[in-house]
């Protein structure tokens, strides 16, 4: 009898705890999309391209590859026109590698609905999550997107325990070489139709390890992602509207 | 063996030619000794001599052999050997099994003949065994009714991938092999030609469960070698980091060990509650893993009157609620049928193989770098080091649940004796030539170690990082023995050890 009461003292203290919007969420303090001010770089100047661990930044024009980038926040200390800061916007995702760079003037765009994708798994997606060297960062931030604070369930997107089952491959990791394999055989031992979700620095350009010889990276010349997150790791508010958007879903709530 | 720069008790700074060399003989002597005398083995590794002779083969006259030891009260010893030639070397494994790790990775990686080591299976299959993970054989029973189960490297959950390959009979486990090295990224050599001031991004991708600890030991030893201090206020933000990636990753930990066994209220309790910590961080530092939180000498982010307000008001709604669940997971019949008696390590086991950390403790080994060295914030304000008896998966949730419990209370401590800290600006380094460093910390799993050498100009020559996960995932192997393959899942989340920190 008392067990029941304890049980239902948890329930209680437990409360709501899903985000009711997941379009429209606040993560306060977190370091996401960057912001680039108009106002032209000192001249000669190239201290933020300098400092920056995974050479995510052109100068001439500004911009910064956020499939690259860490968000470490050194260029946005380093320069000193302050014509860089991170902002809390977690609407990290593109259709396109190319999508990811964004300067002057050239924001993140906005995520058409993919036709195909959305026709088939618009009101169920199950997902198989692959890490391929990835260092349990990105895997915990998908593992938290089913969970009771994020449930992207409420979507009937689920991370489901075979390739057999899964409709989407969730990429993290930069690729190593001792994982390729295994990498490529589930995701040729998922069924047609399919496609891939490239997830964090990692999985998108190589991230901190891009210029490691002992990754092997050829598994995405194969099959092009439909979707990039950016991050390391990325938000799971980035990964949930990245494929909220790629599914047509118009609203954060169910 | 000379110290030049005021250490930290969590790390050794020394030159070069001072650490104290010896021939293999007495080298090996050395290290039974220490061993004898008590005094606890934190790391085994090889560094290649800087010099001329550096470049083309590895012979074992250019690479030295490095023991790092505890010694309680007296802090750490670090002394090499070298060898003249390859038959001098007689693996110390076979006399400490706790050994085989350390000896199998420097087989690996500098070809070192271990004639007569008992095991000298590939620790990550890297440099010439890159890509060769399928050509390996494995151990096998054989009898009547004897099967094979293999399983991974791409698993049901979201986890990294790691090969686990049974020898059962019925469901009963009579072996396990586990094959790791699927996580590879090359992460030592990149550390060694990365520029100082961008190996941080990098440290922290070593295992990203555990970033605030690899950052914190790199800070500290890259801090030693260019003798720059921190203040006691930027310590305590540390301290309060460090329990906060503690507690985050405990919740994680509890929160598996219940989704496994089908306890749905833990399953979502500890994660929401997990959720509520990770964001406190994220309001601290902007990650909420802590990243970008810490450089060499440097707090990145102020922490404010704000700051501590919020971290109070936080914990202490999930102390009230943590409480509730922990009553709730204690008493129910179905966590401790199926956690009870399952995966067991008993202590003697536990020592004789090596088992650190959290494991450890777990399996009533008082191992703890926090208790053991002092260091840091834990100097003046220490923190309780607890151990549980019995080494099974229910000893390795109790643990977590006590370390999560003393850590917020801790972390409320420190921030009490808090003001306000601020944001330091970056610092140069310059580091000092021909000197090396160890530095330790003890991360959520058990101590991460690192070594960083530099040559004539104080440029990096070599950095060795060491997860307690590379000793640990052989206490998993012994724990799943005699237990049913069913209950695999919850022995390997019980010990919870990361693949990547093994695979570098």
């Amino acid at each position: 009898m008392e067990l029941i009461w304890d049980a239902i003292k948890v329930r209680m203290s437990q409360g709501k705890q899903f985000v009711p919007d997941l379009r429209g969420a606040n993560p306060v303090g977190f370091r996401g999309l960057p912001v680039i001010d108009t106002k032209p770089c000192a001249s000669g100047c190239t201290q933020c391209v300098d400092e920056c661990p995974t050479d995510a930044i052109k100068l001439e024009p500004f911009t910064i590859d956020l499939g690259k980038c860490v968000f470490c926040d050194e260029c946005a200390r380093t320069c000193p026109e302050n014509k860089v800061s991170f902002g809390a916007g977690y609407r990290l995702a593109s259709r396109t590698r190319a999508g990811l760079i964004v300067g002057e003037g050239k924001a993140l765009s906005d995520i058409e609905a993919c036709d195909w994708i959305r026709k088939i798994f618009g009101r169920s997606l199950k997902l198989r999550s692959v890490s391929a060297g990835g260092c349990n960062g990105c895997e915990l931030e998908v593992n938290a997107m089913a969970n009771v604070n994020f449930d992207m369930g409420r979507f009937g997107i689920d991370i489901v325990a075979s390739p057999r089952h899964a409709d989407g491959l969730i990429l993290s990791g930069p690729i190593s070489a001792n994982m390729a394999e295994a990498l490529a055989l589930t995701y040729e031992g998922m069924p047609d139709p399919k496609f891939v979700i490239a997830v964090g620095a990692c999985a998108i350009s190589g991230g901190v390890f891009a210029s490691s010889p002992a990754l092997d990276r050829r598994f995405l010349d194969r099959f092009e992602p439909d979707l990039y997150v950016a991050g390391c790791p990325p938000h799971p508010l980035s990964i949930v509207n990245g494929l909220l958007d790629l599914l047509g879903h118009q609203s954060g709530t169910w | 063996m000379a110290i030049i720069v005021a250490n930290h008790p969590n790390v050794l700074t020394t030159k070069i030619n001072e650490v104290e060399t010896l021939g293999y003989k007495s080298f090996r002597a050395k290290v039974e000794e220490q061993i004898a005398s008590g005094n606890r083995l934190l790391s085994f590794f090889g560094s290649p001599i800087q010099g001329p002779e550096k470049q083309g083969v590895t012979t074992p006259k250019n690479v030295a052999l490095n023991a790092v030891f505890l010694a309680t009260g007296r802090g750490l010893i670090h002394f090499r050997g070298i060898a003249e030639a390859a038959e001098e070397y007689k693996p110390l494994t076979n006399k400490f099994s706790f050994m085989h790790c350390f000896e199998r990775e420097i087989h690996d990686q500098y070809g070192l003949p271990m004639t007569g080591h008992p095991w000298l299976k590939p620790i990550r299959f890297e440099g010439k065994q890159l890509g060769k993970m399928n050509d390996y054989r494995f151990y096998k029973l054989e009898g009547k009714e004897v099967h094979e189960v293999a399983v991974g490297p791409v698993h049901a959950g979201v986890i990294e991938p790691g090969h686990f390959r049974f020898m059962c009979h019925g469901e009963k486990v009579y072996h396990l092999e586990i094959h790791l090295g699927y996580q590879h990224r090359g992460a030592e050599a990149l550390l060694t030609k990365t520029e100082p001031r961008k190996i941080s991004p990098l440290i922290e991708s070593i295992a990203g469960d555990t970033a605030v600890a690899y950052t914190v030991a790199f800070c500290r030893g890259w801090e030693a070698l260019c003798g720059i201090s921190v203040s006691p206020e930027v310590e305590c933000i540390r301290g309060i980091a460090l329990e906060l990636e503690r507690v985050a990753m405990h919740l994680v930990g509890l929160g598996g060990l219940a989704t496994d066994v089908a306890f749905l209220p833990g399953s979502s309790t500890y994660g929401r509650l997990r959720t509520s910590v990770i964001n406190l961080s994220m309001r601290l530092c902007g990650s909420r893993f802590g990243r970008s939180w810490f450089r060499p000498g440097q707090l990145r982010f102020a922490f404010t009157e704000k700051h501590k307000a919020d971290i109070r008001k936080t914990i202490d709604q999930v102390q009230k609620d943590i409480a509730l669940i922990n009553r709730l997971f204690r008493q129910s019949t179905t966590v401790r049928h199926r956690l009870c008696t399952t995966g067991t390590v008993p202590t003697e086991l536990a020592k004789s193989i090596g088992i650190v950390g959290m494991t450890g403790r777990a399996s009533g080994v008082a191992c703890d770098t926090r208790g053991e060295l002092k260091g840091g914030v834990y100097a003046a304000h220490p923190i309780e080091v607890v151990t549980e008896p019995d080494g099974d998966c229910w000893s390795r949730g109790l643990i977590r649940i006590r370390e999560i419990d003393l850590s917020l209370d801790w972390i409320l401590k420190i921030v009490n004796s808090l003001s306000e800290v601020s944001e330091n600006e970056r610092v140069e380094y310059s580091p000092l030539p021909n000197a090396c460093v160890v530095s330790v910390e003890e991360g959520w799993r058990g101590e991460v170690v690192q070594y960083i050498e530099t040559d004539s100009s104080g440029k990096i020559a070599h950095f060795k990082v060491q997860d307690p996960s590379i000793r640990n995932w052989f206490g998993l192997a012994q724990a799943v023995k005699d237990n049913a393959i069913y209950d695999f899942p919850i022995c390997n989340k019980s010990f919870d050890l990361s693949y990547c920190g093994n695979d570098l």
